[in-house]
């Protein structure tokens, strides 16, 4: 009972910095906090499913959750006139191709006898497949990028009901939540090819196999215009939730706010972001559930066998790198599901914010911190962690301040620590990570 | 037997591996003369590989002592043990693969500041086909070679006494007779000489002293000559 | 005429800077091999290590150009090159000391220690961009060029020119002194070959008396001088930023399980495989064709296979297929 009572403490004691924040600087900051912490809590979640359940060591969370990013735009966005036709089934078209030729490599590689008629068999349905995808794709891709090069020159999305309906009133559209399953879809595809690839050797291995999937994923999503503008961004992505401004056209909630003694401007961001929240923790909840029953069912038990004891579970006839695909990819897709979220949240897609040490490294921090193996520890890491990302800043900051109060203003070495701040707080979540796994590698919440 | 002028002995030894490990010997003793042979052999589980480990510090004794030529060394670590004159030659991963021979044999002197040009010429005598070897990797060699290297390498701190753990696992019956004859060509140079042996027939016939040990304890101890003519012993051990 | 003109413009464009880039990567593919091999796992930190000894290389170099202390010709950084190594060298045995050893002590498992030294990196990481910034430091001076494209022209009278910079030369001549003084070391002392039997067979290492802290030791050392090398070869050819060199895990790593992880002559054989495939990939071949193609021939796009933005796929890719098909790589490394 005392672990139990340990544990609600904590989570008391996260709720309370929340509250904190609400108090002392505004619950509008505390709210913006709250909803990217669920969301990191959710990417937590997949993590701990992969490295606390099966021990896979994955790197590239930020490729996955950047897809899950993706998902958003080619679900929510609406679809940009005339793309398809101009050159998005070419492009289609030339995806296929290119795929089929990966096959038909495949194909001819397991079919053919090894030697020389092999090796060159396969090279030259490669080369061949890649001019053929290369001339198909490239004029598609020309077509799609001529349109409307300044607002659109992309594919958009399969929104077609946003496209059909009147654009001038702002309102909620529940179709972009299709994007999340989507998002996990995505990124569940990407983890299928890494996990066939690098599971089943060395466990640093599929680390760096995830790395440069995840700097691939970037790279694709900044460099092709077609598929989501790259740097030039998507912005304004429906939303699930309804507007600041269509709210405070609204009486009836300009009423209501006045009851509460708020200013019309204040609730609406309250409300919208409240709204956000509750969407965020019903999937929150409902993954927290289904990784509960895993962790508990006799998979679950059997991933952990297999973790701690490789050798022992191959014995007894378990397929182990079967199983690690499996859970490797669940735990990518749900990363994927948040990422999807997330840029529901941001409403638009910037490939160029992605950076491995938010997206990966803070990820992970938040499963070590919080108690690998442990579904609840990841969701306590997710908040705590993410809560301390955003506030050891200012808190850095002040520090800063206060260390240099006694230089002059434009001292120089005032100057340089003060611009050095925003870097602080990537020494001191490693600082953290070290400590955390030196002193107590367990976490918060251990694993039962 | 007497073993009060033992070179080296693991008196009444009980213990076993890691702190809170399940006893493996019990009130177990092991000693070699100086320049002879002592073997040690017994069915499978019946802790021999653990009893010529315990003389090299690698086991928590709990009880008993070891004594290498009189000096009570039973807090010395195995690294020390080596210092000491202690030469010792694990069953598996004995020798370093990627290395070259000589450089196989350089390594077994690490600890010596001194020239040991010596003792390697010393042991390309004794083994001919190192010397001609001396420069391919110790990894491509063939089993019974790459014993040699191993046996080579333990021999380079010129150690007075050469513990060897199943030397011939793993090779074809006529190297092991060669190795067995190169192991009575070093013995006869004045170094002692423990091993653990599967082969039990054949070491028998080469040792001076021969140890049979049962579920960590001594059954038999006697001369290899007696142990061999011992009806039970033959009868349990060596197959009538 | 045509021929030397297509050779001349290969040369400009591919041979070299892949022969540079090669050299840079396999100073640091050396670095990760040596700890995986060593300390058995993969140095998340390494990028970074690189970053932090370049780092002090150019603190130094714009001491020393405020100084008006120059080498002429040669870069200054060459000048700052052994301070930046002795830090560097203080950094890592630091880290090791304070973080490192207790995993060894305890006999952690190799992904345990991948995970800190991803702590490491972090701290690292931040440190860099604390003290010199996130941003570019341009900090090679001397001659630009060994040979420029016009002396090169007057020189041979062929339509296409050829350059070498500077740093280019000192690139290739540092790593090959560092790399044969490196394998001098590994292959003749006996520090080097007790580092060796240590990779090879850690417990008979021990029963040989090889003091694993000295090895260690060593080995850090040594990964901090390659690592700073390697950092500031890459900085003075290209630029310093340290988010770069963070990215340069990945070219890095391929490297080093490409050649075979622990097996140096293996990373080096990997630095060149990374270099030269990443280069001649993401060329726009049109230049060197339209000399050796009939006129009516002439390729009308670039020729270029994928473009220079996906150059970490071509790293990526080839560790795909490495890993598929040959996991302990080129040459034979330490166990998948």
């Amino acid at each position: 009972m005392s672990e139990t009572t340990k544990n609600i403490a904590l989570f008391a004691l996260v709720a309370g910095l929340f509250i904190a924040t609400g108090m002392m600087q505004s619950w509008n900051a505390s709210l913006t906090i709250l909803n990217m912490a669920l969301i990191s809590a959710i990417m937590a979640l997949g993590v701990n499913l992969q490295w606390g359940f099966a021990g896979l060591f994955n790197v590239g969370v930020m490729g996955f959750v950047a897809l899950g990013g993706l998902a958003t735009v080619l679900i929510g966005a609406k679809p940009v006139e005339g793309a398809w036709t101009a050159g998005g089934f070419q492009i289609l078209l030339a995806l296929v191709l290119g795929a089929a030729t990966i096959v038909a490599a495949i194909l001819a590689y397991a079919k053919l006898p090894a030697g020389r008629i092999r090796n060159i068999g396969v090279l030259a349905i490669l080369l061949v497949g890649f001019f053929v995808y290369r001339a198909v794709f490239d004029p598609g891709v020309a077509a799609v990028e001529a349109i409307n090069p300044a607002t659109n020159g992309n594919l958009g999305g399969l929104n077609w009901l946003a496209a059909a309906r009147d654009s001038s009133v702002r309102q909620a559209d529940l179709f972009v939540l299709l994007a999340w399953p989507v998002g996990g879809l995505l990124a569940a595809g990407a983890a299928w090819i890494i996990g066939k690839t690098a599971l089943g050797l060395r466990s640093d291995y599929l680390a760096i196999a995830t790395l440069g999937i995840a700097e691939i994923i970037i790279a694709i999503m900044k460099n092709e215009d077609w598929l989501a503008r790259g740097v030039k961004n998507v912005s304004g992505l429906p939303r699930p939730v309804p507007y600041e401004v269509t709210l405070q056209d609204s009486a009836s909630f300009v009423d209501r706010a006045a009851g509460l003694g708020l200013d019309a401007t204040t609730a609406s961001t309250l409300w919208v972001k409240t709204l956000y929240a509750g969407l965020f923790a019903v999937v929150l909840i409902l993954l927290l559930v289904m990784a509960q029953a895993a962790l508990k069912s006799p998979w679950g038990r059997m991933m952990r066998a297999i973790r701690d004891n490789e050798v022992a579970a191959q014995a007894m006839g378990k397929d182990v790198t079967k199983r690690h695909l499996q859970i490797f990819i669940l735990g990518s897709a749900i990363c994927g599901i948040a990422g999807a979220m997330m840029t529901t949240l941001d409403g638009q897609l910037t490939p160029g914010t992605y950076q491995p040490l938010r997206f990966t490294f803070l990820i992970w921090l938040m499963v070590i911190v919080g108690g690998s193996g442990n579904n609840f520890g990841a969701v306590l890491g997710g908040f705590l962690i993410y809560f301390l990302w955003i506030q050891v800043e200012p808190m850095g900051a002040w520090l800063i301040g206060v260390l240099t109060s006694g230089l002059a203003d434009g001292n120089p070495v005032k100057e340089h620590l003060q611009g050095g701040v925003a870097y602080m707080r990537l020494m001191t979540m490693g600082v953290v990570l070290l400590l955390v796994l030196r002193f107590s590698p367990r976490g918060l919440i251990p694993e039962k | 037997m007497s073993t009060e002028n033992a070179f080296l002995i693991g008196d009444g030894m009980t213990g076993g591996y890691g702190k809170s490990g399940p006893d493996i010997l019990h009130d177990c003793t092991i000693a070699v003369n100086k320049g002879e042979i002592a073997v040690i052999v017994g069915p499978n589980g019946a802790g021999k590989s653990t009893a010529m480990k315990a003389t090299f510090g690698m086991l928590n004794l709990r009880q008993g002592s070891v004594r290498l030529d009189g000096r009570d060394i039973t807090d010395l670590t195995p690294q020390a043990r080596v210092a000491a004159g202690m030469g010792f030659v694990p069953q598996t991963s004995n020798i370093f693969t990627s290395m070259t021979v000589e450089e196989n044999l350089e390594m077994g002197a690490f600890i010596r500041r001194d020239d040991f040009r010596d003792t390697i010429a010393q042991i390309y005598d004794l083994f001919p086909i190192l010397k001609e070897k001396r420069n391919q990797a110790a990894g491509e060699l063939s089993g019974g070679q790459r014993q040699q290297v191993a046996v080579g390498r333990a021999l380079m701190t010129q150690p007075k006494v050469l513990l060897l753990d199943e030397p011939t696992a793993g090779v074809s019956p006529i190297v092991m007779d060669e190795l067995f004859d190169r192991i009575i060509e070093v013995a006869r140079t004045g170094i002692s000489i423990l091993m653990v042996e599967q082969n039990a027939r054949q070491a028998l016939e080469i040792a001076d002293k021969g140890y049979v040990l049962v579920t960590g304890r001594n059954a038999h101890t006697g001369t290899g000559k007696d142990l061999l003519a011992d009806p039970e012993v033959r009868q349990s051990f060596l197959g009538g | 005429m045509d021929f030397l003109n297509a050779l001349v413009v290969l040369s400009n464009f591919v041979l070299i800077p892949a022969v540079a880039y090669g050299s840079q990567l396999a100073l640091g593919a050396l670095g990760v091999t040596l700890i995986y091999g060593i300390l058995r796992f993969s140095n998340f930190a390494h990028g970074d290590t690189m970053a932090f000894g370049t780092m002090i290389v150019v603190l130094v170099t714009y001491l020393f150009q405020s100084w008006g202390i120059s080498l002429g010709p040669l870069p200054t950084a060459l000048l700052a090159l052994p301070f930046g190594i002795l830090g560097c060298m203080l950094l890592v045995l630091f880290t090791d000391r304070a973080v490192y050893r207790f995993y060894r002590q305890q006999k952690a498992k190799p992904v345990v220690l991948v995970i800190v030294s991803m702590g490491v990196m972090f701290i690292m990481n931040g440190l860099v961009r604390f003290i010199i910034g996130p941003n570019d430091q341009r900090f090679a001076d001397g001659e630009r060029f060994i040979i420029s494209v016009r002396e090169f022209k007057q020189l041979t009278g062929l339509s296409e020119g050829l350059a070498i910079r500077t740093t280019q030369g000192i690139t290739v001549v540092t790593a090959l002194v560092v790399v044969t003084l490196l394998f001098w070391f590994l292959n003749r002392t006996r520090t080097g070959k007790s580092m060796r039997a240590y990779s090879d067979n850690e417990d008979l290492a021990l029963l040989s008396g090889i003091n694993p802290e000295r090895v260690v030791l060593y080995t850090w050392l040594i990964v901090a001088a390659l690592a700073t090398v390697a950092g500031t070869l890459y900085g003075l050819d290209k630029t310093f930023k340290p988010f770069t060199y963070f990215q340069l895990l990945l070219p890095i790593f391929a490297a080093a399980i490409v050649g075979g992880l622990g097996n140096p002559l293996g990373a080096i054989a990997g630095g060149f495989v990374i270099a030269f495939s990443e280069v001649t990939i993401t060329y726009a071949w049109k230049k060197v064709l339209k000399y050796l193609l009939p006129e009516n021939l002439e390729p009308s796009s670039l020729m270029q296979l994928i473009s220079t933005d996906y150059k970490f796929a071509v790293s990526f890719a080839i560790l795909v297929i490495v890993l598929l098909f040959k996991p302990t790589g080129l040459f034979k490394g330490k166990s998948v």
